[in-house]
């Protein structure tokens, strides 16, 4: 290696700088051949000959050859360096050499950085949209293999033999399955899902994942990380990441991103378990409280529709509820009622009510005892809400549906006949729950074919609304509406009442509202042909 | 205004024009037959033939699905045309549908063997033609998947809560009306909100599908074939709603669709007061009459304030140039809508797009109101 510090030393004021610089200098020729070096382009370039180009690297040999050459960058050996000319005379250059490894790999931590930060406020958004266990893993595997793994394994824990198991690979498609076998096989499963630190993935011989654990047509495990899903302060599960032998392993920095990945994941699916647990607990003791699905009973058409007050609750205090004979009561029972007060502690109500009208109904040849003894058992329980309702017997006489009626203090239900006039039945009575002695008056009815027979709830006649927003829906109103129903099937009475009341109150707020419609069917007469049998019906 | 016979809310816009013939867009001649005999039934309120007639048909061979969209769907689609026509009542249309209903309890249960995942399938709040969303649930439980059927009018707040408990990974929601746009894109926002794909379907989202591309629906359908069909092809894909319901919108930001809306009862009331002024006949109307009237005034503030939200003057018009045919088939002169529209208008000074949507409205009733019949401006 030459070197003249002369040449360097004794040119313009520029180059006399140069071999002093801190910066590796290259001066070359026209043809880019090396003129001179200053040390740190010497100890950058120790196979550099004055008189011949720089051996390499290309990137730098190429633009020096190049008249007009701007800066360029690359690597020489480990180190990045940005290279810039400078012209001198003679069509000479010098080329200066700023390294950037520093810089460049700050740079490229800083969008790795990024890169994940985006990935975690993604994923967050991903996780926290859905309360569903189920949606949640999946969301979990498919996140974990798009962004950290060539698959996914997420494993729930659960009090169940079976664990269940969702797996994502890279193609982002989904399996479910369940784990049969014990956890205990997989080194450091176990651990995770009983919420213990993570074992090391260096310690895990990818070779002893049992093939339940891997996906289909994976290949070759290269090697595996297996992070607990920790979840509001008990383990949500178990996240499982795999890569291809072909790649590198993981590094423990991964590792520790997965990490921070399956913590928000692991919160995620705690809530959703959470959630579920609320809403089988709240689903189990509702079922009996909600209102039953209505049909056809010996005979009779039953059709009922409830809208609680508030929108997203399914129960309230009112009520509805048929029963077909049995062996103590020949007719069909109905009851339609209202607990002072709305929500869930009316609710409750509605459902000692229901269950002692039930036991009741041996008794329902009687409909005032049967209110006396459930204003008894009222009052002497804790509760100091009270009930008004309507009690119903409806048997078949032939074609015709004959119903005896008894309000507790409840609006007359409204019967509408064939011509469309509407009545009030004649029955009233003291509500129930209050008073030491309740009394009533029983209606009887008959409803010949196509007639209806509606009990209401204030819910619907007290609703305010309509077009000017302030008016009161009313009992004419109701009556006008049922005017219209005559002849109609009991689910279309029902539809048109609630439709109506629906509309009537548009945005506004209103009381729970329940309606019942008992109808004597229209049959078609298919054979009464000697004019004395009772003939066939198909109803 | 028009103290017509039952002009009802539960109608409007997007109905079929007045004279189509009930069809079978799939031209099985017998699914024909079939719809016409199960038409008679159904007008006959006779529901113990209507159901005989889906049994024969099931046996003669027509599968279920043809039975569902060709003979049921069918008839439910003249129950349509024929209110319209006033050649049926509000109530008529009730026991219809009711009937068909129970027809289509008695087609056979089928469970899917394999599961190809689980659909929500509901009405959006306060819609209550549940039919459409009833016989798509029926087609998709038939082509094999999980159907959780919500029914008419389900609050979105409820709509939500099953999804997280179901977990469905899609929801087709149904919507006849344009005036449950703005409800139905509240709907749509709060599903897709859960990471949720929601495809919808029904007259409320145009003929096209435009009102349902705006509102940022992942899919729409022209019918429960189509929808079936789509998601037969594949998953939706994940939505990614914006930030902000809203900011597909735009156009809500003068909020003149809030005003309206909230002032929809005051605007009916002061519309009402001045109807009265202005037509001295009002006077002689019963009780009935003037609700009625006024029931069609906060009708037209409905369907003005459902036109503001999507920025679409055909939300407006189409209702009125509906209203006027269905008025004429009444034998209720169309003009009758216009002094209502003009005193509106005077209510609105301060809002220009609300004005711009009355004068199309006024061009639509065009065809239908003779030169002079029209009134004074």
């Amino acid at each position: 290696m030459t070197y003249s510090p002369d040449g360097l030393r004794s040119g313009s004021t520029s180059v006399a700088n140069a071999a002093a610089a801190p910066y590796p200098v290259v001066i070359v020729d026209a043809e880019g051949r090396v003129v001179e070096l200053n040390d740190s382009a010497t100890a950058l370039f120790p196979a550099a000959h004055a008189g011949r180009p720089l051996p390499s690297p290309e990137w730098l040999t190429a633009p020096q050859r190049t008249p007009g050459a701007t800066t360029v960058t690359g690597t020489v050996g480990e180190r990045f360096f940005s290279a810039r000319p400078s012209p001198l005379p003679g069509g000479r250059a010098a080329w200066w050499l700023v390294e950037e490894t520093a810089y460049r790999s700050a740079l490229k931590e800083l969008e790795g950085e990024r890169e994940r930060t985006r990935f975690l406020s993604e994923a967050s958004s991903a996780l926290l949209s859905s309360l569903n266990l189920n949606r949640c893993m999946e969301v979990t595997a498919r996140l974990a293999a798009e962004y950290l793994a060539d698959a996914a394994v997420v494993i729930a824990p659960t009090t169940a033999r079976k664990l269940p198991m969702v797996m994502c690979d890279r193609q982002g498609r989904l399996t479910r399955a369940t784990v049969s076998s014990e956890p205990e096989t997989v080194p450091g499963l176990a651990e995770a899902l009983q919420g213990f630190p993570p074992v090391p993935s260096r310690w895990i011989d990818p070779a002893t994942a049992p093939d339940w654990l891997v996906p289909e047509n994976f290949g070759e495990v290269g090697s595996l990380v297996i992070t607990p899903l920790p979840g509001h302060g008990v383990p949500a599960g178990a996240l499982i990441l795999f890569r291809r032998a072909q790649k590198a392993a993981f590094s423990e920095s991964e590792e520790a991103f997965a990490g921070l990945f399956a913590a928000r994941a692991g919160a995620a699916m705690s809530a959703a378990r959470l959630y579920a647990e609320q809403n089988t607990v709240s689903d189990i003791l509702m079922r009996a409280l909600l209102p039953p699905a209505l049909q056809q009973v010996e005979g009779v058409e039953f059709a009922g529709g409830y809208r609680p007050s508030v929108d997203t609750d399914r129960i309230g205090g009112d009520f509805y509820d048929v029963h077909p004979p049995g062996e103590d009561s020949p007719d069909t029972f109905a009851v339609l009622g209202d607990v002072a007060g709305k929500g869930l502690e009316a609710a409750v109500l509605t459902g000692k009510i229901r269950n002692t009208l039930h036991a009741l109904l041996p008794m329902a040849d009687d409909h005032g005892r049967m209110l006396r003894l459930l204003n008894n058992a009222m009052r002497n329980s804790h509760s100091t809400r009270f009930a008004t309702l309507v009690l119903v017997s409806a048997s078949r006489e032939d074609r015709d549906v004959v119903l005896r009626l008894t309000s507790a203090g409840h609006p007359p239900p409204l019967i509408v006949r064939g011509d469309g006039t509407v009545e009030e039945a004649d029955t009233g009575g003291s509500l129930v729950g209050v008073l030491p002695t309740v009394s009533s008056r029983t209606a009887r009815v008959r409803l010949t074919p196509g007639e209806s027979c509606l009990l209401y709830t204030d819910g619907v006649t007290e609703a305010k609304g309509g077009p000017m927003g302030d008016t009161m829906f009313g009992e004419q109103r109701l009556k006008r509406a049922l005017a219209e129903c005559a002849g109609l099937p009991a689910s279309a009475v029902v539809e048109r009442v609630q439709m109506l009341a629906d509309e009537w109150i548009g945005g506004g707020v209103h009381d729970d509202i329940a309606v019942l419609a008992i109808t004597a069917p229209r049959g078609a007469h298919l054979s009464a042909v000697d004019g004395t049998t009772r003939g066939r019906y198909t109803a | 205004m028009t103290a017509a016979p039952a002009t009802d809310r539960e109608h409007g816009t997007g109905r079929p024009p007045v004279r189509t013939r009930p069809a079978s867009p799939h031209g099985d001649e017998r699914a024909r037959e079939y719809a016409d005999e199960l038409w008679t039934a159904v007008r006959a309120a006779d529901e113990y033939s209507a159901v005989d007639l889906v049994t024969n048909a099931l046996r003669g061979g027509l599968d279920t699905e043809t039975v569902l969209l060709d003979v049921i769907g069918a008839v439910q689609r003249k129950v349509g045309v024929e209110w319209a026509a006033n050649r049926m009542s509000v109530a008529d249309e009730h026991a219809a549908t009711a009937i068909n209903d129970r027809a289509i309890a008695t087609l056979p249960v089928h469970r899917p063997t394999t599961a190809r995942g689980r659909v929500t399938v509901a009405c959006v709040d306060k819609e209550w033609h549940a039919l459409p969303a009833r016989l798509l649930a029926e087609v998709l439980r038939l082509r094999g998947w999980q159907v959780d059927y919500l029914g008419a009018q389900v609050p979105t707040a409820h709509l939500v809560g099953r999804i997280h408990r179901a977990g469905s990974t899609v929801v087709c929601l149904s919507g006849s009306l344009s005036t449950r746009l703005p409800v139905a894109h509240a709907a749509i926002t709060a599903v897709q909100a859960t990471g949720v794909p929601v495809m919808v379907g029904g007259r409320a989202f145009g003929f096209d599908g435009r009102y349902a591309r705006l509102l940022g629906a992942d899919a729409w359908a022209s019918d429960a074939r189509g929808a079936a069909d789509r998601l037969a092809a594949g998953p939706l894909p994940v939505p990614r709603p914006p930030p902000q319901a809203f900011d597909d919108l735009p156009h809500l930001a003068d909020q003149e669709y809030t005003l309206v809306t909230r002032c929809a009862r005051v605007l009916v009331r002061r519309t009402f007061q001045d109807l009265e002024q202005r037509l001295p006949a009002m006077r002689d109307y019963t009780d009935e009459q003037r609700e009625r009237t006024a029931e069609d005034l906060a009708q037209i503030v409905d369907f003005l304030a459902a036109a503001l939200y999507v920025d679409d003057a055909d939300v407006f018009t189409d209702f009125l140039a509906w209203t006027a045919e269905v008025l004429t088939a009444r034998g209720v002169p169309a003009h009758a809508v216009l002094p209502g529209l003009d005193l509106l208008d005077g209510q609105l000074r301060d809002f220009p797009r609300a004005r711009g949507l009355i004068a199309d409205g006024r061009d639509a009733l065009g065809p239908f109101v003779r030169p002079r019949s029209a009134p004074a401006p």
